[in-house]
């Protein structure tokens, strides 16, 4: 390993901004990304069970 | 008498209708969120710890980590995109169009990763955030065709017909994947050639080919799992008439009680 301290770490070589942005930006994006399909799925099972709720309704009010 | 709704289409072929896909999908997504998990610890592992101080490029050639496999991503996302879509628009198949419409945001977003961290290693490297270069350039075009690839489809109400128009779209655009791959070679570019090939040994210390491959598992298998995510929320969306939806989802039991 090449480190002396994790400041050393840190500093990537003077690069710090450009690699710790880099691998961030990945990081934040691969997190946000499920996250936002995970809320679809959950909003499309919403709609269907509302709409089949109304649907039971609609069949008793008849 | 039809035979082709008579009988459940038997074997592999029984996986292309989304009734049968959707739970496979279900069981399939933990062991792709596994793989993604281990391959990116040990990836991380050898980008920082292991693979030594590039002599000419100092640390900031740890970026290649997350860049070349984002790059690879995109354009390999592009292909299985396009040949699904080609598959739906020669076929008619319905899952087919559902997989193209999964993988095209996930592509777009290594697109995007794949422009900005080559941007971050540009400024320190190049001394330019941006050149209008062979291979920027394709690879920007790369991002636009995914976006409207997304936007035609999210234009057209009727999902069969923006199934049809978005693979013509999807189909004209690659030739612009080996535009990119071999850009450069065919004109001079500021952006360094590949240092890894199918036919010659890499021309990097072996633990930073390593890390790069294992940063490129970890981004595949990442794909394939929020692909698969996402085409089983367009399959509820997509198919709510049916009735196996229908009964599938009074079986969940998210939150049925608002």
């Amino acid at each position: 390993m090449q480190w002396n301290s994790a400041t050393e770490f840190f500093a990537m070589g003077g690069y710090a901004l450009y690699v710790w942005g880099g691998f961030g930006a990945c990081a934040l994006l691969m997190a946000v990304e499920p996250w936002l399909v995970k809320r679809r799925m959950r909003e499309a099972i919403l709609n269907l069970q509302r709409l089949g709720r109304a649907e039971n309704l609609d069949n008793k009010n008849r | 008498m039809n035979l082709l709704t008579e009988k459940p289409a038997k074997g592999f072929y029984r996986f292309s209708s989304p009734q049968t896909f959707y739970p496979l999908a279900e069981k399939m997504l933990p062991w792709f969120w596994v793989a993604a998990a281990l391959f990116g610890i040990a990836g991380l592992w050898i980008s920082f710890f292991v693979a030594p101080t590039d002599a000419t490029q100092g640390e900031a050639y740890r970026l290649i980590f997350v860049h070349v496999p984002a790059s690879w991503m995109s354009m390999f996302i592009y292909l299985v995109m396009a040949a699904w879509a080609g598959i739906g628009l020669a076929l008619g198949t319905r899952l087919s169009g559902m997989m193209a419409q999964a993988l095209a945001p996930t592509g777009a977003l290594m697109a995007a990763l794949s422009l900005a961290t080559g941007s971050l290693w540009g400024r320190p490297m190049w001394g330019t955030w941006w050149i209008w270069d062979a291979r920027l350039t394709s690879e920007l075009i790369l991002f636009f065709l995914y976006i409207g690839f997304i936007a035609l489809q999210a234009a057209i109400d009727d999902p069969r017909r923006a199934d049809k128009a978005g693979a013509v779209l999807a189909l004209v655009g690659v030739v612009n994947v080996p535009i990119i791959y071999f850009s450069v070679i065919w004109w001079n570019s500021l952006h360094q050639g590949s240092s890894v090939s199918l036919t010659k040994s890499p021309s990097m210390a072996q633990t930073m080919f390593a890390g790069m491959i294992l940063m490129a598992l970890c981004f595949w298998m990442y794909s394939i799992a929020v692909a698969l995510m996402r085409v089983r929320a367009i399959i509820i969306e997509r198919e709510r008439n049916a009735e196996w939806v229908r009964t599938e989802i009074s079986m969940e039991k998210t939150n049925a009680v608002e």
